[in-house]
């Protein structure tokens, strides 16, 4: 298996491409994509983080070395990945919602520019 | 039997009030012959019940004759307590018997004269509420609840003056009424506050009417407070009671239906000045320094406006001024000291001023609303009923013998020679003012019923007599004015001075009747023969003016004309009233509106609103509206929370 350092790299690259993506981007759907790729990245991160635990507890607690932590905490340490589940289901739904924003915007503006969308000030 | 009086005089003013509410209420949904049912009827009841009450008193032995009956605590503060209650002694007992009986005769009279006006239930619902009002203030047994009946009978009288509001003039008269008011009644309260003030700290905090006239020679007793207590209770008076200098607004009042005029501005809340100073006897009694000016006030007042009524042509407002000037000869009984005779004089005047000013409104209400005197003459013919009440309220007014006016006001001149507080001087003004009263009302007798018809042809042709709900009440008025007099009988006369003797236990001081006794009879019948001569005098010369020769009073005013105009515009009193106050007050309210409101307040709030405004229009520019700003600026808040966690 890859060292953790490897996945934590790779998920804040794709981050920041997602945040370039929202920030670049005119596009609504786009914007929305990019938006689905930081959530990706933030699982891909959880999903790490959750299957290397023992490093992670010896990095926060450093007297105890990855050796000494049972191997019981390894198993039982996987509610990150149930997490990982969770934020799938959230993003389902969110995109559900979302794409039914953008597609009303869409039939009152005919335009997914988000930069046609700039009524909202006073 | 005190238990009866009780419940008997705690329903009296129930009843108004029922009826108030009622044709309050219902107003125009009611039929307008039910409107004025319930409005007399619920007085006649009031009328009845106070009857029987004073059926029951006269029974109780006279030290007895002072009942307090409580419907509930109504305030209580601290060591101050007023309760909504009921004090019924000779004096209410009288003033009731008056305000129900004469007002029951003009509710009545009001069906026959407001008849087709749209506004009838208004009309009664107002005159009820006035009733009401006029029985608390003169039930009430402490100064709260009279002070409550006070502004209540002033309230009603705007009303009532403003009756027909779509008139600019009734509605100018009604605020000018409620306007002088205020400034009087502003004494008034003045005065309550400083009476309970000095008796709290004289350790009774009480402003109940009976402890205050038993405790007042204790604690008021040689101060000079009592002087400013007593001035400013009599300020309150001469608003409401129209007495110089707030006279001004009787007259305007006119504008009113002409049964208004009768109840409120004659015979009963007019009054209500004169019987709150003799209903405070106890206190103004301490003052000698009130009590002089009371006087000279009264005496003043008699003959000032009298000489106002001798040249008006204004059918209403002479009798205005006449009323102006009885209210001055009850002061003057009051500052004398002879308040039984002020009373006296207020119930004969309630009884033949409400006459004449029915008899004044059977007049106009023949001839399609006319007030102008000289353009009647000659309804002798055409309204035998009116014309004979009229003549009867005359001679009572005039003070012809056999009349009550006679007796009353012979008794008030009188005391105001003889009384230890009286002079001559104040007794030559009432009698000259007694001659001018004969002369104007004669006058207003010869214009209006002899001589030729000066009517115009057109309303002429349809001048009637009044319906019967009309004369009726005048009859028994015109009854009332003859034989109100006898219950006071002097006992030069063979009388027993009855009604002085009743009221006696309720004034301090004992003057009037028990002064009279230390005089020669001749003194007396002296005083008398010359109340009758100017009486006389007065009617001679009315007779030679308006009968014998009707161009005279033109020639006269011909050869005087200085005198004429200043008395017919009324000295110019509410010119110098308008320029001297009015106006004044006017441009500091103009100074208040312009400056202080508009720039200062107005000015205030404006300004904030535009600073807040100024300060969110550069901010703003932050807005703007575009999606990838606001998610730039969210990345870069994140990044600068995340740096400022990590490198702190």
């Amino acid at each position: 298996m890859a060292p953790l350092e490897y996945y934590i790299v790779l998920s804040a690259v794709l981050f920041a491409i997602g945040v370039w993506g929202v920030l670049r981007s005119r596009n609504a759907i786009v914007i929305f994509m990019s938006i689905e790729l930081m959530l990706n990245a933030v699982n891909l991160s959880i999903v790490a983080f959750s299957s290397n635990i023992k490093v992670v507890i010896s990095r926060f607690i450093e007297a105890v070395p990855p050796q000494r932590i049972p191997d019981i905490l390894q198993t039982s340490m996987a509610s990150g990945q149930v997490f990982v589940l969770l934020v799938m289901t959230v993003a389902a739904a969110e995109a559900a919602v979302g794409l039914a924003i953008i597609i009303s915007i869409f039939r009152a503006k005919n335009s997914v520019n988000v930069d046609d969308v700039n009524i909202m000030k006073w | 039997m005190e238990e009866q009086i009780k419940i008997l005089v705690k329903l009296v003013p129930v009843f108004p009030l029922i009826g108030f509410l009622f044709n309050g209420i219902l107003n125009r949904r009611l039929p307008e012959k039910t409107v004025g049912f319930i409005g007399s009827f619920t007085v006649f009841s009031s009328f009845v019940l106070s009857s029987w009450a004073f059926l029951l008193l006269i029974q109780l032995p006279e030290h007895a004759r002072s009942i307090q009956s409580s419907w509930f605590d109504w305030v209580v503060s601290g060591s101050f307590s007023s309760a909504f209650s009921f004090l019924y002694d000779p004096l209410a007992a009288v003033m009731m018997l008056v305000v129900t009986g004469v007002g029951f005769l003009i509710h009545v009279y009001s069906i026959g004269y407001m008849h087709g006006d749209g506004g009838v239930g208004r009309y009664f619902s107002y005159l009820n509420l006035f009733v009401f009002a006029m029985l608390t203030l003169i039930m009430g047994d402490n100064l709260l609840l009279l002070y409550l009946g006070w502004e209540g009978v002033g309230l009603c009288s705007y009303l009532l003056i403003g009756f027909w509001f779509h008139k600019d003039s009734a509605s100018n008269a009604g605020k000018k009424a409620f306007i002088v008011n205020r400034i009087g009644d502003f004494g008034f309260a003045l005065g309550v506050m400083l009476l309970f003030w000095t008796f709290a700290a004289a350790g009774h905090p009480t402003i109940n009417l009976t402890e205050i006239s038993h405790l007042s020679p204790e604690i008021l007793a040689g101060g000079g407070i009592v002087t400013l207590i007593t001035l400013l209770l009599f300020l309150g008076a001469t608003g409401k009671s129209a007495q110089i200098p707030l006279y001004v607004w009787l007259p305007d009042a006119m504008e009113g239906p002409t049964p208004v005029s009768a109840l409120i501005h004659a015979a009963t809340m007019v009054t209500a000045g004169v019987y709150m100073v003799c209903r405070l006897s106890a206190l103004f009694i301490l003052a000698p320094v009130t009590m002089l000016v009371i006087a000279i006030i009264g005496a003043a007042t008699a003959l000032f406006a009298a000489t106002i009524g001798l040249v008006q042509n204004d059918i209403k407002r002479v009798l205005a001024y006449s009323t102006i000037s009885q209210l001055g000869y009850m002061f003057l009984a009051c500052g004398v000291g002879a308040f039984a005779s002020g009373i006296f004089h207020l119930m004969t005047h309630a009884f033949f001023k409400a006459l004449l000013f029915m008899c004044a409104g059977s007049v106009m209400h023949a001839l399609a609303g006319e007030l102008d005197m000289q353009k009647m003459g000659g309804l002798k013919k055409y309204m035998p009923y009116t014309f004979v009440t009229m003549f009867v309220g005359t001679l009572a007014i005039s003070g012809v013998p056999l009349f009550s006016g006679f007796f009353s006001k012979d008794e008030i001149l009188y005391n105001a020679f003889i009384s230890q507080n009286g002079h001559p001087l104040l007794w030559v003004m009432g009698l000259i003012a007694a001659i001018l009263t004969a002369f104007y009302m004669f006058r207003l007798l010869f214009l209006t019923f002899y001589g030729k018809s000066r009517i115009d042809p057109e309303v002429e042709k349809h001048v009637h007599e009044s319906p019967k709900s009309m004369t009726v009440p005048l009859m028994i008025l015109a009854f009332l004015a003859v034989i109100g007099g006898y219950v006071g009988l002097p006992h030069a006369l063979g009388g027993g001075a009855w009604f002085d003797k009743f009221l006696h236990p309720v004034f301090a001081g004992g003057h009037g009747e028990s002064a009279a006794v230390h005089h020669s009879l001749g003194l007396e019948y002296g005083l008398m023969i010359a109340s009758v001569v100017a009486a006389g005098i007065g009617i001679f010369v009315a007779f030679m003016f308006y009968i014998a020769d009707p161009e005279r009073p033109k020639r006269l005013a011909g050869k005087f004309p200085g005198i004429y105009n200043t008395l017919f515009n009324k000295y110019y009193v509410d010119e110098l009233y308008n320029a001297a106050i009015v106006q004044p007050v006017i441009a500091i309210g103009r100074f208040f509106w312009q400056i202080t409101d508009l720039r200062g307040v107005d000015g205030f709030a404006n300004g904030l609103a535009s600073a807040v405004g100024w300060l969110s229009s550069m901010i703003r520019v932050i807005h703007t509206g575009f999606l990838r700003n606001y998610a730039l600026v969210f990345v870069i808040g994140v990044i600068v929370l995340l740096g400022y966690v990590m490198f702190k």
